[in-house]
């Protein structure tokens, strides 16, 4: 606990020494993967991209995650993702006309801060992007329709998994994008619901333990990467906006909406806290 | 969309034995649980009551399954003496009457 004490006053000196600095990402970045660093020692960088499995003490769930990585059931929703990503629209083209390199090697930088719309875009809203500009029916409804979040996050799981391997970089460079940066900054540290709790809490503080009996917690160093992901407990696979409702929910807090700018801010943070990972999205998750 | 059944297989051979494992995309209903719409009625039963295994157009294998196996089934066999290049075909048949097959080569 004292260490985390000290870390977070460093944080605290930080942001009270330097107001002009106070938007300085890479500063957080190397903090933050250096508290893993110091945390979990032995746990080499690029295993954090396996989530709760890298940690020590979690063999128990690593030894079964194996098992299950031997014919993973995402593999089925992954088939479905494939092929609504290959059946052309009525016009003729496909997803992958709508992005660079058809949608090859380049969900390493999402989600990304645009400059034209003022907004953080995450691989969901540019798919849903590309179903309005062919004139295809968007996805909708994804709070409460639960099949059609399903088919997007198998799509999106697609997308994601033709990019497998890639290392995470984000362009924070701009003031906006600060702008957002700081806006999911403030959210991850932030306590919230009845538990009152906030998600540095159990992820970085608590992350490597067991929660409340069997509720194993991941280090945030990683998060990001394995998304869309299917976890035992829900058997389909999920967008990463469903997990954070189901977090918030948790923690006796109400959920904000599916695709919510806060959400969007929170994952542009996350994301690029796990700057320099490889991507190993889809995956299978407790 | 596309939400058609799916079968897929994977194959791993490891001295002189062969794991053949089966992933169907299935609901298993059992027939008991309330529909989330009408409490007053249940979920009419799916699930799939045979399968089949057979090595080279003979069979090696079946087995009768029920509602007590999971959604989405992950089924396996352990196969002795199969050799590379072997054709294995699963085919299953559920109590609604759809059927489906897959072939793999042994690897």
């Amino acid at each position: 606990m004292k260490k985390i004490f000290l870390f977070m006053i460093v944080l605290g000196v930080f942001a009270a020494t330097s107001p002009a600095a106070i938007a300085d990402p890479a500063t957080d970045l190397k903090n933050f993967q250096v508290f893993f660093k110091k945390k979990f020692p032995t746990v080499p960088f690029d295993e954090y991209s396996n989530g709760l499995y890298a940690l020590p003490g979690f063999e128990v769930y690593k030894e079964q995650w194996t098992m299950y990585n031997e014919f993973p059931p995402f593999e089925l929703g992954l088939a479905i993702g494939k092929k609504i990503w290959e059946t052309p629209f009525k016009n003729g083209k496909t997803y992958a006309s709508c992005f660079k390199n058809g949608g090859k090697n380049i969900a390493q930088g999402y989600p990304y801060w645009d400059e034209t719309t003022q907004k953080v875009h995450t691989a969901e809203m540019d798919l849903n992007a590309c179903l309005k500009k062919n004139g295809e029916p968007e996805f909708t409804d994804l709070d409460k329709n639960e099949a059609v979040r399903v088919r997007l996050a198998e799509l999106t799981a697609y997308f994601y998994s033709l990019s497998q391997g890639q290392r995470v970089k984000l362009d924070v460079s701009s003031p906006g994008a600060v702008k957002a940066y700081e806006e999911g900054k403030k959210f991850w540290w932030q306590r919230r619901g009845q538990l009152h709790f906030a998600c540095a809490n159990c992820h970085m503080d608590l992350a490597g333990k067991n929660f409340g009996g069997n509720q194993p917690l991941s280090a945030a160093l990683g998060h990001t990467t394995a998304w869309p992901a299917q976890r035992l407990e829900w058997g389909r696979l999920e967008t990463i906006h469903q997990r954070y409702k189901t977090c918030n929910s948790q923690v006796r807090a109400k959920p904000f909406k599916h695709g919510s700018e806060v959400y969007n801010n929170l994952q542009f943070y996350e994301t690029y806290m796990s700057s320099g990972l490889p991507l190993t999205a889809p995956a299978m998750r407790n | 969309m596309a939400t058609d059944k799916q079968t897929k297989i994977r194959t791993k051979t490891q001295g002189g034995v062969t794991d053949v494992l089966v992933l169907v995309s299935h609901p298993m209903e059992t027939g008991q649980r309330p529909d989330p719409k009408d409490k007053d009625k249940k979920v009419p039963a799916h699930y799939i009551q045979k399968m089949t295994f057979s090595l080279n157009g003979k069979e090696v294998a079946a087995t009768d399954l029920g509602p007590a196996v999971s959604k989405d089934p992950l089924i396996g066999i352990k196969l002795k003496g199969a050799k590379p290049g072997d054709k294995i075909k699963v085919a299953w048949s559920d109590n609604k009457g759809e059927s489906a097959s897959e072939e793999a080569t042994i690897s």
